[in-house]
C-alpha cells in the first residue's frame, strides 16, 4: 500500500516522519543546516497539525538535549535535531541519555566542526560522538532519512534495547535537497509504532532515583549493560528494517546494504549521501566490465562486524571512504572495518579521507578510488591511507 | 550510590539512597561548633553541601546547631560562613 508522493526538502521529509511518530515533546536550538527540521515541526504544532506536542525553545543545545532527557524520563516520546557545534555542545548530555537508557531520537544534520569555521557537510560531528552509547544510523537520501526516524523509535524503545538513536543525514546534501518522498499514512505508522511504554517513569507519587552514583564495584557492569544493548541492537535493527518493509514496502538495507557486490573484486565502503554517487560510479565501471561494488554502512554503532565480513567475503581490495578524521590515526570507519576484518579477510585495505568540510565528491572521484583498489590488487604501489584531493600547493612551507 | 547487588536498567533505585552512604569517612578536618558562641542563625546548615548541621539544644537552650558526623566531609564551608566564628575545623586523628 503506497503512500502519497510529494517533492519535499529533506528536512521537511524528516519533520513529517517525526510528526508521524507523535512525539509529546520537541526541543531544539537552531543551527545550520539542521534548522529547517525543527522549524517545520514548530510550524506543524502552531498550525495544529501536530497535536498533544509541546515545542520547548531553549537557549542552547545543551538545554535542548537536557529537555528531551527529562521528557523521556517522565515517559514522553521526544524528538530533537542538531548539527556540528550544537552536537558538540550536547555531548555531555548525550552520554547521560544513553547511560539512563532513555530512547530519545535525534536527527543529526551532519556538518564539519570548527575551527576553522565551516557550515558545510562532513561526518565529524557524529563520528566524534561514536562512543557515547547512542545507536547511529546513516541515511543515503531523504526517503531513507525519513524512514529511519520511524525505525529509530521502534529500535530504541524496544525493551531489549532501550537506547537513544541518532539518525544521520548529510547537511545540505540531504537536508536542503528536494527529492520525491513517499509520505506516511498516519494510521500505518500508528500500527507500526505503538505509543511509548517506558520502563521507568519519574513520578512524584511513586518517587525513584535515576542514574545513581556508581562506585568502582558496579561501574564496569553499568558500561557493559549499555554495550550489551548495542550488540543486541544488531539483531533488532535488521528485524525492524524487515518489519518496516512488510508494512511500508520500502527497504534500504538492515545493518548494511550491498549493491552490485556479486563477483566484486573491489568494494567501496562508505556512509551517507555519497552512497548514491558511488552507486552511479559502480554502474559505470560495471558497464565497462570492472568487477566493483559498494557496501553501504547503515548502522555505524552498533558496528556490524559480522554483516560486513559477510558482505565483503571474497573481495580482493576494500576502499573505505571517510568524511571524518581521527586526528593522529585515520578515518574512523576505516579503523573499525580493518579491526572487524582482522584475521578474517585477506583483502587489501585502502582508506580515503575525502569530502571534508563540504568538498564535493563526484562519480569520477569514486572511480579514481576504485581504480586504486584495482591497482593494489595488481601489486602496484598504492598508499594505504590517503588524504584524497589534498592540495599540497596551498600548504605552508615546511609542512 | 548503587550497592554491589542486582543492578537495574538505567541504574534506577528507590530515592534517598544517599542517606545510606556515610561520606563522613572522607574528612580530614571536622567542623566543631562552639555552643557558647553559636547564635542559632542556621547559616551553617544552609551552606552545607551535605546537610550535616542540625538544630539541637544546649544547656536547655534551643536553636543551637550540632554536626552529624556521618555526613560531615570536612569541607569547611560552614566555618567560613559562620558570622560569629563559632565553628573550628579540627584535624581528626584516626
Amino acid at each position: 500500500m503506497a503512500g502519497k508522493m510529494a517533492v519535499l526538502e529533506g528536512s521537511m521529509a524528516v519533520a513529517e516522519a517525526a510528526k508521524a511518530c507523535r512525539p509529546a515533546v520537541v526541543s531544539a536550538y537552531p543551527i545550520t543546516p539542521q534548522t529547517h527540521i525543527v522549524e517545520d515541526i514548530s510550524q506543524m504544532i502552531a498550525d495544529g497539525d501536530l497535536q498533544n506536542c509541546e515545542y520547548v525553545r531553549t537557549e542552547s543545545e545543551f538545554s535542548a538535549a537536557s529537555m528531551i532527557q527529562g521528557a523521556e524520563a517522565v515517559g514522553a516520546r521526544s524528538f530533537s535535531a542538531t548539527s556540528s557545534q550544537g552536537a558538540v555542545l550536547m555531548y555531555e548530555v548525550l552520554f547521560a541519555i544513553a547511560g539512563l537508557r532513555l530512547p530519545c531520537v535525534i536527527a543529526m544534520a551532519n556538518r564539519a566542526i570548527s575551527a576553522p569555521l565551516s557550515i558545510w557537510n562532513d561526518h565529524q560531528d557524529a563520528i566524534s560522538a561514536r562512543d557515547n552509547g547512542w545507536i547511529q544510523l546513516w541515511a543515503e537520501d531523504s526517503q531513507e532519512a525519513a524512514d529511519m526516524i520511524v525505525q529509530a523509535y521502534k529500535i530504541g524503545e524496544d525493551r531489549r534495547i532501550l537506547l537513544p538513536v541518532m539518525v544521520n543525514l548529510d547537511g545540505f546534501l540531504i537536508t536542503h535537497t528536494f527529492e520525491p518522498v513517499e509520505l506516511f499514512d498516519q494510521k500505518m505508522v500508528d500500527e507500526f509504532l505503538p505509543p511509548y511504554a517506558p520502563l521507568n517513569v519519574l513520578d512524584p507519587k511513586n518517587p525513584i532515583t535515576m542514574g545513581l552514583v556508581a562506585p568502582p564495584e558496579v561501574y564496569t557492569e553499568a558500561r557493559y549493560m549499555v554495550h550489551h544493548a548495542q550488540i543486541r541492537a544488531k539483531e533488532v535493527i535488521e528485524e525492524v528494517a524487515l518489519d518496516f518493509k512488510k508494512k511500508f514496502g520500502r527497504y534500504q538495507g538492515g545493518l548494511v546494504e550491498s549493491y552490485r557486490m556479486d563477483g566484486a573484486e573491489v568494494a567501496l565502503v562508505a556512509m551517507g549521501s555519497i552512497i548514491g554517487t558511488i552507486k552511479d560510479a559502480v554502474d559505470e565501471m560495471r558497464a565497462a566490465g570492472m568487477p566493483v561494488g559498494v557496501v553501504k554502512v547503515r548502522s555505524f554503532r552498533p558496528f556490524p562486524v559480522e554483516a560486513l565480513r559477510d558482505a565483503l567475503k571474497g573481495v580482493k581490495a576494500v576502499c573505505v571512504v571517510d568524511r571524518d578524521i581521527s586526528m593522529g590515526m585515520e578515518g574512523a570507519l576505516f579503523t573499525d572495518l580493518k579491526a572487524g576484518l582482522y584475521a578474517k579477510s585477506n583483502a587489501d585495505m585502502l582508506g580515503f579521507i575525502a569530502g571534508l568540510g563540504g568538498r564535493d565528491l563526484t562519480i569520477e572521484d569514486f572511480k579514481t578510488m576504485a581504480n586504486k583498489g584495482f591497482a593494489k590488487i595488481k601489486g602496484e604501489k598504492v598508499s594505504e591511507m590517503e588524504w584524497y584531493d589534498l592540495d599540497v600547493n596551498i600548504l605552508p612551507e615546511g609542512i | 550510590m548503587v550497592a554491589k547487588e542486582k543492578l537495574t536498567i538505567g541504574f534506577v533505585a528507590k530515592p534517598g539512597g544517599t542517606l545510606n552512604y556515610h561520606t563522613g569517612g572522607w574528612r580530614t578536618f571536622k567542623a566543631v561548633i562552639d555552643p557558647e558562641k553559636c547564635i542559632g542563625c542556621k547559616r551553617c546548615a544552609d551552606s552545607c553541601p551535605d546537610g550535616a548541621p542540625f538544630e539541637c539544644a544546649h544547656d536547655g537552650k534551643k536553636k543551637k546547631f550540632c554536626v552529624d558526623y556521618d555526613y560531615c566531609k570536612g569541607c569547611g564551608i560552614c566555618a567560613f560562613e559562620c558570622p560569629v566564628d563559632a565553628i573550628d575545623m579540627v584535624k581528626e586523628e584516626k
